[in-house]
């Protein structure tokens, strides 16, 4: 199955039943099978007039407590980025899918990693955070759905899908898990109080400072939980690597050909492969800090470099941090990558 | 082992249909499969091709960018693709549509004149699975009886009518000798 439409298939069986999108290459195979699939199972599809319509009817369905989704590529998100800090800031659950291109502005529509900062450090104004998952396989994008879901519902904030256009136009065989899904209580949810309950009301606005500091202070109380408890991460041959190749998404599945061709040839590579991008995971790295055979880290993305801030940061000036990139919906290729690693002394 | 083919050539010859039995064809044989499209304006006319990978294990990149395996049904794709072919690797060419020859003689070039022979024999637009067919028979990268059952699953029933056209063509491709 195409990347784009398992997804959607994917978000179906983890019970969501209202999508909002507006299309955008190389996204439009989740609006595509939506349109098809929702009307048949009592679902809602609807093709917004914009994409700051379809996130402000996302922000509706949520507060009425169901599960809700949008799609989008790049120019698109910044759009919604609006409507997302709205989301943020009422402490509402939803899923937000990026298949993201090459930018900035109308960029190109080719695969691109180059949203990673506006995903991770400022996906709207003023403090906030989203989950922010990044698969790398078809697979994976199957199975983060459910997941995301569910994390978006237990700490009431917007998930996140970062997946790129190679992902989403790439056919591989997939299996859905047979999960039922599994949505909670949402007491807070505006679904109508039928007299039996006070009025419950979903609003990011808050006057009085001193009243949004305590609002915000407590929604960040709520990151500090998701950030001990969320972060996923994948690590190949890296207990005994030489030069550990820090990657996510798509690009991670090259960077691993690239590892597995160094390998070869005898120079010792690794992969640290951030499985969520926020909260962004530290234990791969710290560990490989601490592990006297690493010589080097290389953070390797379809980008100028941007994940490699957060690889720094982990690091803190410990072990030198090397990066390479492709940028503009260019897409790295594993000899690049290996003659990278190679220049970075990694030859025997 | 891994097996990297780049079919390529003009939107609406069938080159992302060719892609998606081969790399449907890898997965009845229980391979790791991907299947990866040009996408955009080439669907618009321009050239298109797609990147299949079949390995026996999972597949790292799916983009195809030293094919061993190439087929390539117009110049453009001629041109750009056939110096990125492995050493040992086997080319098919549709040669109606393609004419030039290339100077490497460190790769194995099959040229069948297929839009022709579709045409000749009431197989219009099957030019693809008749250069399949010479695939099949150079490279045997899947079994005939795997990419028959392939053809079978991914043509839809409303369409059942197309498998023998399918069918036809790839004999005749197998058949073919240049």
């Amino acid at each position: 199955m195409k990347g784009n439409e398992a997804l959607a298939e994917a978000a179906i069986r983890a019970g969501c039943r209202h999508f909002f999108g507006y299309p955008i290459t190389p996204q439009t195979e989740v609006s595509a099978y939506m349109s098809k699939k929702m009307p048949k199972i009592g679902g809602t599809f609807l093709q917004a007039e914009s994409e700051l319509a379809a996130i402000n009817m996302v922000l509706g369905a949520a507060s009425a407590g169901v599960r809700a989704m949008t799609s989008s590529s790049s120019p698109g998100i910044s759009l919604k980025s609006e409507g997302i800090s709205y989301i943020a800031g009422s402490d509402l659950p939803c899923l937000i899918l990026n298949v993201m291109r090459g930018g900035p502005g109308l960029g190109g529509i080719q695969p691109s990693q180059a949203d990673y900062w506006q995903a991770t450090h400022a996906m709207g104004h003023g403090d906030l955070h989203v989950l922010a998952f990044a698969p790398s396989t078809v697979q994976e994008m199957v199975d983060t759905v459910m997941t995301a879901f569910d994390l978006a519902d237990k700490y009431r904030m917007p998930a996140m899908i970062l997946a790129d256009g190679l992902l989403g136009q790439m056919m591989e065989p997939v299996s859905f898990p047979e999960v039922e899904p599994h949505p909670i209580e949402k007491p807070w949810a505006a679904c109508g109080h039928g007299g039996k309950r006070p009025h419950n009301i979903i609003n990011s606005l808050y006057l009085q400072p001193e009243e949004l500091e305590q609002k915000v202070r407590e929604r960040f109380e709520r990151y500090e939980l998701v950030k001990a408890n969320e972060a996923r991460e994948e690590e190949y041959l890296t207990d005994d690597a030489e030069i550990v190749v820090v990657a996510y998404g798509a690009t991670a599945r090259i960077a691993k050909s690239a590892i597995n061709a160094a390998r070869a040839e005898g120079i010792k590579a690794g992969l640290i492969r951030p499985i969520t991008v926020w909260p962004f995971p530290q234990k791969g790295i710290e560990k490989a800090c601490q592990n006297p055979s690493v010589q080097k880290f290389l953070a390797v993305e379809m980008s100028m470099g941007q994940m490699v801030d957060d690889v720094r940061l982990v690091v803190n000036g410990r072990k030198p941090v090397d990066f390479y990139g492709r940028t503009g919906g260019i897409i790295p290729s594993p000899a690049e990558i290996l003659a990278k690693i190679k220049s970075m002394g990694g030859a025997q | 082992m891994t097996k990297n083919i780049l079919f390529a050539g003009f939107g609406g010859q069938g080159i992302l249909f060719s892609g998606k039995i081969a790399a449907y064809s890898g997965l009845l044989e229980g391979k790791e499969v991907s299947w990866l499209p040009s996408y955009g304006p080439e669907m618009r006319g321009g050239t298109a091709n797609c990147s299949v990978v079949i390995s026996d294990e999972q597949v790292a990149s799916p983009l195809v960018l030293n094919p061993d395996i190439l087929m390539v049904m117009n110049v453009q794709s001629f041109d750009k693709f056939i110096d990125s072919v492995v050493p040992g690797g086997v080319v098919l060419v549709d040669s109606t549509l393609v004419s030039k020859k290339t100077t490497r003689t460190d790769i194995s070039v099959y040229e069948v004149p297929a839009t022709k022979l579709a045409a000749d024999n009431g197989l219009e637009g099957l030019a693809n699975m008749i250069l399949m067919g010479k695939m099949l028979e150079t490279t045997s990268f899947v079994s005939y009886d795997i990419m028959k059952k392939a053809l079978e699953k991914t043509i839809p029933p409303k369409k059942a009518h197309l498998l023998d056209g399918n069918l036809k063509a790839i004999d005749m491709g197998m058949k073919y000798e240049g």
